[in-house]
């Protein structure tokens, strides 16, 4: 190859960006294969007097734990050697065909096993995955979902940029750290950003587990979806972790009234290198079976943050978006990724992103970066504000519902401001290193955290360990909002306290809009069956998606 | 009315609450690594030989520390003697030299132990701050992950986490061992500042996970650490 005279073509489309992504061979063996790995097993089930004895070719002796807790949770048993039998092609045809409804193929496929699930889901091609995902989705309206993050952790910018975000629509919101003993200030940040953007957003701090539930059981978060399962035995163990510890801590969380969705995505146990040579799709099944054992109401699935591995490999691509619709097929609420940084290639990105926008999800992202990529603790995501409007134009032309709605910059300005005066308000409340009108001003205007005044991290950290020392809930939160002369931002971080209490968000799928009334799988239960039914754009929202910032008006030609 | 025997009463408390302490046994992750009785060692998965190499030599089982003014760094199964650098190239003894002497920068000392029950950088380092007579331990992965934990602390949480092993440079990990040695002192320093690049994982992801199923290979069960001599004449 040295020697060889270079062909210029070939020599220039090696700068294109995509040429720095990473591609790899597939290699069974160690599971880097993402459907149909020679080593998944084949469909099988035997039930004995109601008790599945026999699961896609090992007997109830030779099940791993895994296995155990699928046979005895997460199969309906009754219908499993009748729906076994069916044929799996036909099961696909029907999940393609408009006319079967949704609620005609849940009995069937909530009664599969998992490697009878993954070899459905293998006779789709990808436009047939669409088809399946827009009439299996469980809530009928889509949405999509925010990070809110900085790499200074600077609380001040959190807030206002949680406030911008929620006027973008977006009605969950997630944050995580760049220095994990933040937690409590970021969950706290964002919770009253978000509701002084528009009343009704939920918000999440993703951290380790312990601290999480502590801080959803403190009111400052309202959901939590960082609770990961995994497909093989060993990397679950090797977490310290079985599926019942995770059903506990899933119990935990609906004892509260917090709403809370597993995580898991193919890929992971590639990464974590112990795959046993089966296939991302028939791992991730195991997953998502888990997670309907668990009785969980949702899952943020679809590669996650480990998209680049299925991303890597022939047809991972497609078989991330059948993972997303095989959670849906469980009949879970599914966050359906692209919420991970995937490629240099702008081309590449939006076909990451084309399955899941087309067909609409629960969230199309679980994780679309509300604040420019460099800000963003997860590592990054698929698409991030500076996208905002490439997004719009999008749904504009499409006329599809991607979960957002342009904002006009005035209202930006003035709600990003608002929030950052009531988190300065809390801080003076609860005597938290002080936030100075600089601060606020910075954070009204600013794009990153570059644009923000440094603050004393060490007394930052210092003072997030004392919220948590001096037993600081989400009611002094209100307190400090409502003694802080911000009466209308107390009364709404209350409302969503009592929405712990009332607890009709914990049902499948729920997002709250802005009178927080709940829409969720029960009360907006996805219809469709062909052209003319399931979601449909209102004038109202079409009105908002047409006003992209960038349209000329003809009247002012 | 019955007459209270005070003595009495105190007693049944008191065996009331030690029975109810024997029931609510706390259950340690980590106890692995304090027990006595030694657990069953299995087999790495991979077999080929160690790396025989003039600077990196392990010299038995490691001991845990008594003295405050250390930090333990624990590297993970495969390091320098199955793989010889991290994820972008950078060599595996450049990056415990580099470590090192952040820790002596900061007047304390530094020793190198290599766990082997485990290729998760939080568990290792779980299991390192056990060994640590500070308290307080850094694991670094083959790959490059690096964190940075302290005892105490839950083993998925940490003092500081490097997961984006593509950004670390040697003066990363130089300042990573300044601060975890100033953690053992008892001192809040800045966190090492974190950089993002977003590009990193596309770019790397692959790779990573090519170089973490390698290390999971050089895993044994149920082995206990083992003490590291370095020598960087």
């Amino acid at each position: 190859m040295a020697n060889l005279k270079r062909q210029k073509r070939v020599e220039a489309l090696e700068k294109r960006p995509v040429h720095l992504d990473g591609f790899v061979d597939e290699w069974p063996e160690e599971g880097l294969i993402a459907m149909e790995s020679p080593s998944d097993p084949k469909p099988s089930v035997k039930v004995v007097a109601g008790k599945i004895v026999e699961m896609d070719g090992k007997s109830e002796a030779e099940f791993d734990l895994i296995d155990q807790f699928i046979a005895k949770h997460a199969v309906v048993a009754k219908d499993a050697e009748k729906v076994m039998a069916m044929d799996s092609l036909k099961i696909a045809k029907m999940l393609v065909d408009p006319n079967v409804r949704r609620e005609e193929i849940i009995p069937i496929t909530t009664a599969m096993t998992p490697a009878k699930a993954a070899e459905v889901i293998c006779q789709l091609n990808f436009a047939e995955m669409i088809m399946a995902t827009q009439k299996m989705r469980p809530r009928k309206m889509p949405a999509t979902q925010a990070h809110v993050t900085n790499i200074r952790d600077n609380p001040v910018l959190l807030a206002a940029d949680a406030a911008d975000a929620a006027l973008r629509g977006f009605p969950e919101q997630e944050t995580t750290t760049a220095v994990a003993r933040y937690a409590p200030l970021n969950a706290i940040s964002i919770m009253v950003g978000s509701q002084t953007g528009r009343p009704g957003v939920i918000t999440q701090c993703s951290v380790e587990e312990a601290m999480e539930l502590n801080l959803g059981m403190r009111g400052f978060t309202a959901y939590a979806e960082t609770i990961s399962v995994y497909g093989t035995e060993q990397v679950f163990t090797d977490g310290d972790d079985t599926p019942w510890s995770k059903g506990f801590l899933a119990s935990c969380y609906a004892s509260r009234g917090l709403k809370m969705r597993f995580t898991s995505g193919s890929g992971s146990e590639v990464m974590m290198g112990y795959a046993e040579g089966k296939s991302m799709l028939y791992l991730e099944t195991r997953c998502i079976f888990i997670t309907k054992g668990c009785g969980v109401q949702g899952l943020q699935n679809g590669a996650v943050s480990c998209i680049g591995i299925p991303g890597a490999v022939p047809s991972g691509i497609r078989e991330v978006l059948g993972e997303n619709l095989l959670c849906m097929m469980l009949d879970i609420e599914c966050a359906s990724g692209n919420d991970q940084a995937f490629s240099h290639s702008d081309i590449r990105r939006a076909e990451r992103l084309l399955g899941q926008f087309i067909a609409g999800t629960d969230y199309v992202s679980s994780g679309y970066s509300s604040v420019p990529n460099y800000d963003n603790t997860f590592a990054g995501s698929n698409t991030d504000a500076m996208d905002y409007d490439d997004y719009y134009a999008m749904q504009r032309d499409l006329k599809i519902n991607g979960g957002i709605i342009p904002a006009k910059e005035e209202d930006l300005i003035k709600v990003r401001n608002k929030a950052a005066r009531a988190l300065q308000a809390v801080f003076k409340a609860l005597d938290l290193p002080a936030i100075t009108d600089e601060e606020v001003e910075a954070a009204t205007y600013a794009n990153t955290s570059q644009d923000m005044p440094e603050r004393n991290m060490v007394e930052d950290m210092k003072a997030a360990q004392g919220v948590l020392d001096r037993n600081i809930t989400g009611v002094d939160v209100i307190k400090g909002l409502y003694e802080g002369g911000f009466q209308d931002i107390a009364e709404t971080v209350l409302k969503l306290l009592q929405q712990r209490i009332a607890g009709d968000f914990l049902q499948t799928s729920a997002i709250f809009d802005k009178d927080w009334n709940v829409i969720s799988a029960v009360n907006n239960c996805n219809d469709y069956h062909g052209p003319g039914t399931g979601y449909h754009i209102d004038d109202d929202l079409w009105e908002k998606i047409k006003a992209v910032p960038m349209a000329i008006n003809p009247s002012d030609v | 009315m019955v007459e209270v025997n005070e003595s009495l009463l105190r007693e049944i408390v008191k065996q009331v609450i030690a029975e109810t302490k024997q029931a609510d046994r706390k259950v340690d992750f980590r106890k692995e690594a304090q027990s006595t009785e030694q657990p069953a060692v299995g087999m790495p998965a991979a077999t080929d030989a160690p790396l025989v190499l003039d600077w990196f030599k392990r010299v038995g089982v490691a001991k845990k520390g008594t003295t405050t003014d250390e930090v333990v760094i624990a590297v993970l199964p495969g390091f320098a003697e199955h793989m010889t650098e991290n994820m972008t190239g950078i060599s595996h003894k450049e990056i415990l030299r580099q470590t090192i002497a952040g820790i002596e920068e900061e007047g304390l000392k530094a020793r190198v132990i290599k766990v082997y029950r485990t290729a998760d950088v939080s568990f290792a380092g779980a299991e390192a701050d056990g060994y640590s007579g500070s308290g307080v331990a850094i694991a670094i992965q083959s790959k490059g992950t690096t964190i940075i934990h302290q005892k105490d602390l839950e083993p998925l949480s940490n003092l500081e986490l490097f997961p984006q092993a593509p950004v670390l440079t040697p003066d990363t990990y130089r300042t990573i061992g300044r601060n975890a040695a100033r953690y053992a002192k008892g001192e809040s320093p800045t966190p090492v500042p974190t950089v993002n690049d977003q590009m990193a994982r596309v770019q790397y992801q692959a790779k990573s996970a090519l170089m973490h199923i390698k290390e999971t290979k050089y895993v044994v069960i149920g082995k206990a650490p083992e003490e590291v001599e370095l020598n960087f004449n």
